[in-house]
């Protein structure tokens, strides 16, 4: 999922109406912008919104790693298509940020001084062209896992934004599935790059869905606001028991040798990422952080004088209207 | 030259200059000034290769000897591109990207509009489904360079340092040769210097409302659309673009 380790911000309203607001989502109401909310929720919200409007534009990077050595012009087509969904993702969500009474340029600023975060997974590197199959497969496989729930989340517009996004992810993760299987069929070296693809991935999808549980403190407030609609291990071992039975299928083997189904559970059991290497990418030890937060940094930069042009010329023509009326 | 020879030039002529320069517009992915732009320009990228697919394919085609689009993209070497200089000049900034991609798409308007008349009605098709695009490309690089050459004084210096690198470029779609010739007397594709005259009127009136000066001089580099001289930049485009299918000859992706 692209919104991890959300702290939850303490609430200190009126009980009353927390205890409205409370009944209202327990009654399934969605809650709009112009809605009493306590501070919490909106404090909560627009860190998660805005951690997910992030890693939809960090998400691009990786992605484009590959645009311009694509192997064929259907495949470039396809990849090209879907950066821009995932470019668009991010506006419905900045937009949905918006309704909370943030500024885009305002979350744009924290993302790009390292006050806002987004998800570990686009802080690794895609070193051969079955990562980006691999990508689309396991990454918005993990994605959609977490949105396809957050479609009934409380808050109305964050509600609509994940309906909208989550018709194009189906597309998303058909064209990963479906590019890294061409590599599995081909030939000795295809095989190879998309092996490798999936022993480099499998495990910094796995940490996608956040710490284990017991260690997951932040829980408990956003499931009750509905913010937050199923435990980090759930997803997980839903992802995990999804996924496992396709790389077979695929004949390509989950870097796991302790992964087994369990007939008792009625699920796989599965080894738990090495959540030191989480941790550590989180504070922006990744392979990749610093790279990636500095070319946003400088596509932000280098942009200014176009933004600033923009905008100037929009004055102007404001004025020359104003003047002719 | 045969007309089948002239026919195939004509077609690579097109299908190359949308692969090069949806290639160069794609290299903006993720590193654009603004997140519309991220999204229009990957748009504009898409429909490019879209049209490559159509072109090259239909190049491919009247070849007649078995290769594909795909092959025509990724295992031709630079003299067998027939793109017009401007669409391979590097990116620069994104006032130079902009200004290319309105002097193209100008030309490139003008240019579908005449070829949905061709006699051939599989370029009357292609012309037909890319001109819808094309309109929409022109009309979003227009107002770009409009609100950028007449916006802050940084914006305009910009745009005309754009202008004045590329508008030698610009000449070269208008230049005509005993392949154009053939393909005007098969009534598939018009002349190339005929477009001059209404490539002038529209690229006037946008860049004199961006408060623009079209430099005077009407020099133009060439040597694209024939292949007899592109330059320095293809070779390295080309090394990115094609390297998978070099490496791994006869894989499938
Ligand atoms: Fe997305
Ligand atoms: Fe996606």
């Amino acid at each position: 999922m692209y919104a991890q380790m959300i702290k939850s911000e303490a609430t200190q309203d009126d009980p009353e109406k927390l205890a409205a607001f409370q009944a209202r989502i327990d009654a399934g109401e969605k809650i709009e912008p112009k809605d009493w909310m306590p501070e919490g929720y909106r404090k909560t919200l627009i860190r998660q919104i805005g951690q997910h409007a992030h890693s939809e534009i960090v998400g691009q990077l990786p992605e484009g790693n590959w645009i311009t050595r694509a192997p064929t012009l259907e495949r470039k087509a396809i990849l090209l298509a879907k950066v821009q969904d995932e470019a668009g993702h991010g506006l419905y969500l900045y937009c949905a940020a918006e309704t909370l009474g943030v500024s885009r340029d305002e979350i744009t600023e924290m993302l790009l001084d390292g006050r806002m975060k987004y998800s570990s997974i686009f802080n690794y590197p895609t070193l051969n062209w079955a990562d980006i199959g691999a990508v689309g497969w396991l990454v918005d496989g993990a994605a959609i896992m977490n949105q396809v729930p957050l479609q009934r989340t409380s808050f109305g517009p964050y509600s609509r934004a994940m309906i909208r996004i989550c018709k194009e992810e189906s597309f998303h993760q058909r064209q990963g599935y479906d590019a890294i299987r061409k590599m599995a069929e081909g030939t000795p070296e295809q095989k190879k790059m998309a092996q490798d693809a999936l022993n480099r991935l499998w495990y910094p999808s796995l940490m996608m869905f956040g710490p284990s549980d017991k260690d997951s403190v932040h829980s408990a407030q956003s499931m009750a606001w509905k913010i937050k609609m199923n435990t980090n291990d759930e997803l997980r071992q839903k992802f995990v028991d999804q996924t496992v039975p396709q790389a077979e299928y695929l004949g390509l083997t989950v870097p796991d040798p302790d992964l087994k189904w369990n007939e008792e559970r009625g699920h796989y059991d599965y080894t738990d990422p090495d959540w030191s290497e989480f941790f550590d990418v989180i504070k922006g030890n990744g392979p990749c952080n610093v790279d990636r937060l500095a070319a946003r940094n400088k596509a932000w930069d280098d942009g200014k004088w176009v933004r600033d042009g923009l905008l100037a010329h929009a004055r102007k023509k404001a004025a020359r209207k104003h003047a002719a009326e | 030259m045969t007309r089948e020879d002239a026919f195939t030039q004509f077609l690579l002529q097109m299908g190359d200059n949308t692969l090069i320069l949806g290639h160069r517009v794609s290299e903006w992915c993720g590193h654009a000034p603004v997140l519309e732009e991220d999204i229009a320009l990957a748009n504009t990228a898409l429909d490019l290769i879209g049209q490559t697919q159509m072109w090259l394919g239909l190049a491919a085609e009247v070849q007649g000897d078995g290769k594909s689009a795909d092959d025509l993209a990724f295992l031709r070497d630079a003299w067998d591109f027939r793109n017009v200089l401007l669409v391979e000049v590097p990116n620069e900034d994104f006032g130079r990207t902009l200004m290319r991609q309105f002097l193209f798409d100008a030309w490139h308007s003008i240019q579908l509009g005449r070829l949905m008349k061709s006699s051939d009605e599989r370029v009357a098709a292609i012309a037909e489904k890319a001109s819808k695009e094309v309109a929409y490309h022109l009309e979003r690089s227009a107002d770009t360079v409009v609100g950028l050459g007449d916006g802050t004084e940084e914006s305009h210096r910009r745009m005309q340092e754009a202008l004045d690198y590329l508008w030698p470029y610009a000449g070269e779609m208008f230049q005509s040769d005993e392949a154009d010739a053939e393909m005007v007397k098969a009534g598939i594709a018009p002349d190339p210097a005929s477009l001059r005259e209404e490539y002038d009127t529209l690229v006037s009136r946008v860049l004199t409302e961006a408060t623009l000066t079209i430099p005077e001089s009407r020099f133009a580099h060439k040597g694209g659309r024939t292949g007899a001289m592109h330059t320095e930049h293809l070779g390295h485009l080309l090394t990115q673009m094609q390297w998978l299918q070099r490496a791994y000859p006869g894989a499938k992706w």
